[in-house]
């Protein structure tokens, strides 16, 4: 699985775009310790797209996430957002760019309510459209709406995946980076995530990264995806070419493909 | 089948066990008891006496056995009830009393508790009878006050941010000695009488140096806050404690400025806004046609410390209803969710220990008025300890359960000094205020077994929103101010 599907363009036929990335992490290593993480990861993601990146457990999905975050911080390489590198700029700062993200552990503050904890999501927006977005994010999940005076600790793990991701909406973003929001959920609230993300996508035009381990479901749905295994990148290429592959099939599809 | 017999054999055998269990009771206290005796034995039992200028053993059988008969008893008792296999565990449906008190009866017990807090000088003036005769339960309401307002500055800090403080006092001591120096100056003294008259320094100077001391101590818990930026929990917790002995070390040590461990005496006096309390035509009970008392000044005081306790406590609902104080408490939360969020965690925390510090400032300035002398011995790391234990006892970010904590605890310290009659039951040389830190410590392991969360342990949100109602503009601009 060492050969890049990139490395040979007519199998692949993924539109060659001239335009620069919205966001590009080139050659980015990361370490926890003296243990390499990310072994010279190369992502890009152009605007309006939806990119997923899958892998087992362990590949570092999340650290590439958190990297693009600056938290960890990359030891080598660089990562690139709107013409800005962001490599060494402080995590608050990252979020003013509008990239917001729904981490890994939803990490919603437990005993705030969840209107408090959409509040919190648009802090960095100034709260200049809150009402909007709010009602936004209601008809996304109506469900949190019923839920709105409940803190954010008691809520269920799927009303708490709701949550992270109607935070992260709330900053108005213009790239939205999942990890994993699939994650213990029922196969019905999947697809209505999944559903919210792609009319997001189609209706506002927003850019997101997602982080997937139902690769099926992710894969269907982005335009491009990646696939990590052991901190580098060994396949990559436009979302339904990649399903058919037979390594992915064979490595993240058995029977996962409901 | 198999289900019933699980559920009904417990209870078969709790029934047959009744008489062994009282039999395993009776023997458990038996040990305990012969413990006791050998334990208490040499302590108790025996007493060094001078007889005829020498050293000689005397016996003392009958306290040893009131002793190891109560602890026979106790655990006896304790078998039988609380530690009793047969008891079921209480199950607490819906709140406690207090946390019903912090929420449901809030809407009535807070205007309650601050009508009583705004009539308490005139309620004890009738009490008593007389202003003179009431000095004691208003300077015990002075007291309290201050320590009212000390635990809502800290819990600012502790309770909101979760920031670990254990050198609160530090603070207040930046507050006291800001008005102590300034007020004693001669340097300002002088500047001022040139400017605007002899007096007016001694009549203005409690008022100037009340912002000008929230003011440094704000700057000063922001100093402090820098190197502490990276820490959290337990060295949070060891680095604040060494600022608040450093703070206290400088000054018993830098004797010129400071006047070391003598501390600073005749601080001007609380002034009705200019007006001395004096006995002089131009004093306040003159201008106000009343008879010279005082205690004028003292029921004067305790509305001040009153005041500055509600702004305290006004200002710290408003501030967590700001986007500042709703990051605060999401940093208590989680910090990393934070900063993902676009919220910069180091301004944040600053901004937490300086408004805390503001406040413990205000609190060391009204302290320094009031006893018109501070020394270093006022602010040892005991004064922290029982501001965090207000505020750990309180619930950590409640406000009226940090409120009803200060009471209890300074109210009930008070109690405890007064517990002169316990002598006619334990002879005379029975010194109660001796017991008072156990008797405290006892009381605060009571209140951490019963309410291992504090008072009132629920958190009000900042805005409670109608349910089903659709989010209205109203509401969403009252959430985020
Ligand atoms: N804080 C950390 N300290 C040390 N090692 C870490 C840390 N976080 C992650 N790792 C290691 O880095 C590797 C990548 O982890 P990462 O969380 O990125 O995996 P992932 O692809 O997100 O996996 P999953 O699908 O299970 O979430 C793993 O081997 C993990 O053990
Ligand atoms: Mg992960």
């Amino acid at each position: 699985m060492s050969d890049t599907l990139t490395a040979a363009p007519p199998a692949v036929g993924a539109p060659v775009r001239t335009d620069a990335p919205m966001l590009s992490v080139r050659g980015v290593k990361t370490f926890y310790g003296n243990i390499m993480a990310l072994k010279g990861v190369d992502v890009d993601v152009y605007k309006g797209e939806i990119v997923t990146l899958i892998g087992s457990n362990g590949a570092g999905k999340s650290t590439l996430m958190m990297t693009i975050f600056g938290q960890p911080r990359p030891r080598e390489g660089s990562i690139v957002y709107e013409g800005r590198d962001i490599t060494k700029v402080p995590t608050h700062e990252i979020a003013q760019l509008k990239i917001a993200q729904s981490p890994e552990g939803r990490r919603i503050f437990p005993r705030m309510t969840v209107f408090e904890n959409l509040q919190m999501g648009a802090s960095v927006d100034g709260f200049s459209h809150f009402d909007e977005d709010l009602l936004k994010v209601f008809t996304l999940f109506p469900r949190l709406k019923e839920r709105i005076n409940q803190r954010g600790g008691t809520l269920s793990g799927g009303e708490q995946q709701m949550l992270a991701i109607g935070r992260a909406l709330m900053s108005r973003p213009r790239l939205l980076m999942l990890d994993e929001p699939s994650l213990g959920l029922a196969p019905l609230i999947v697809r209505q995530i999944f559903d919210a993300i792609r009319e997001l996508n189609r209706t506002e035009g927003l850019t997101v990264f997602l982080v997937e381990q139902n690769a099926f479901h992710a894969l269907k749905l982005a335009h491009r995806g990646y696939v990590l295994v052991n901190g580098l990148v060994t396949l990559s290429g436009e979302g339904r070419e990649l399903l058919e592959r037979p390594e992915v099939r064979a490595a993240y599809l058995e029977g996962g493909a409901h | 089948m198999a289900v019933q017999t699980a559920e009904t054999a417990p209870a078969a055998a709790k029934a047959g066990d009744a008489g062994s269990l009282f039999a395993h009771a009776f023997k458990d206290a038996l040990i305990t008891g012969l413990i006791a005796i050998g334990l208490l034995g040499p302590l108790i039992g025996f007493q060094t006496i001078i007889i005829d200028g020498a050293l000689g053993l005397g016996y003392r059988p009958g306290l040893l056995a009131v002793m190891v008969g109560i602890i026979f008893a106790g655990r006896l008792l304790l078998n039988l009830t609380v530690w009793s296999p047969n008891r079921v565990p209480k199950t607490r449906s819906g709140p406690s009393v207090f946390d019903r008190l912090g929420a449901t009866v809030g809407p009535g017990v807070k205007p309650a508790l601050l009508a009583f807090a705004a009539a308490f000088p005139f309620i004890s003036f009738y009490a008593m009878g007389g202003w003179n005769e009431s000095r004691y339960l208003i300077d015990l309401g002075i007291l309290i006050l201050t320590y009212v307002m000390l635990g809502w500055g800290l819990n600012i800090v502790v309770g909101l941010a979760g920031l670990l403080d254990l050198g609160y006092v530090a603070f207040y001591a930046v507050g006291a000695y800001t008005y102590a120096l300034l007020a004693t100056s001669t340097p300002v003294n002088e500047f001022f009488a040139g400017l605007l008259g002899e007096t007016f320094w001694a009549n203005w100077a409690f008022w100037i140096c009340l912002p000008m001391a929230g003011l440094f101590a704000g700057v000063w818990g922001m100093i402090l806050g820098f190197p502490v930026l990276r820490l959290r929990g337990d060295y949070l917790a060891i680095v604040t404690l060494a600022f608040g002995e450093i703070i206290r070390l400088v000054l018993i040590n830098w004797v010129d400025f400071t006047g070391g461990g003598a501390g600073i005496a005749s601080i001007p006096r609380a002034t009705f806004f200019g007006i001395p309390f004096n006995a002089s035509e131009n004093g306040f009970a003159a201008l106000f046609g009343l008879e010279f008392n005082p205690m004028h000044r003292i029921v004067f005081l305790y509305f001040v410390i009153l005041v500055l306790a509600l702004i305290t406590a006004f200002a710290t609902v408003r501030l967590r209803r700001l986007p500042v104080g709703r990051a605060w408490e999401a940093l208590r939360e989680d910090e990393i969710a934070c900063r993902s969020l676009g919220i910069n965690t180091t301004t944040t925390k600053l901004s937490a220990f300086a408004t805390g510090a503001m406040f413990g400032g205000f609190a060391g300035c009204f302290f320094a008025v009031r006893a018109g002398f501070v020394s270093p011995e006022s602010f040892t790391f005991d004064v922290s300890a029982m501001i965090l234990a207000i505020v750990v006892l309180g619930g950590m970010g409640s406000q009226i359960g940090v409120a009803v904590a200060a009471a209890v605890m300074m109210g009930g310290m008070e109690m405890l000094r007064n517990l002169g009659f316990l002598t006619q039951l334990f002879g005379n040389d029975f010194d109660p205020s001796l017991y008072r830190m156990l008797i405290f410590g006892f009381a605060m392991v009571a209140i951490m077994v019963w309410k291992p969360r504090g008072l009132v342990s629920t958190r009000d949100p900042t805005i409670f929103l109608k349910e089903r109602k659709s989010v209205s503009g109203d509401l969403v601009k009252e959430g985020h101010g």
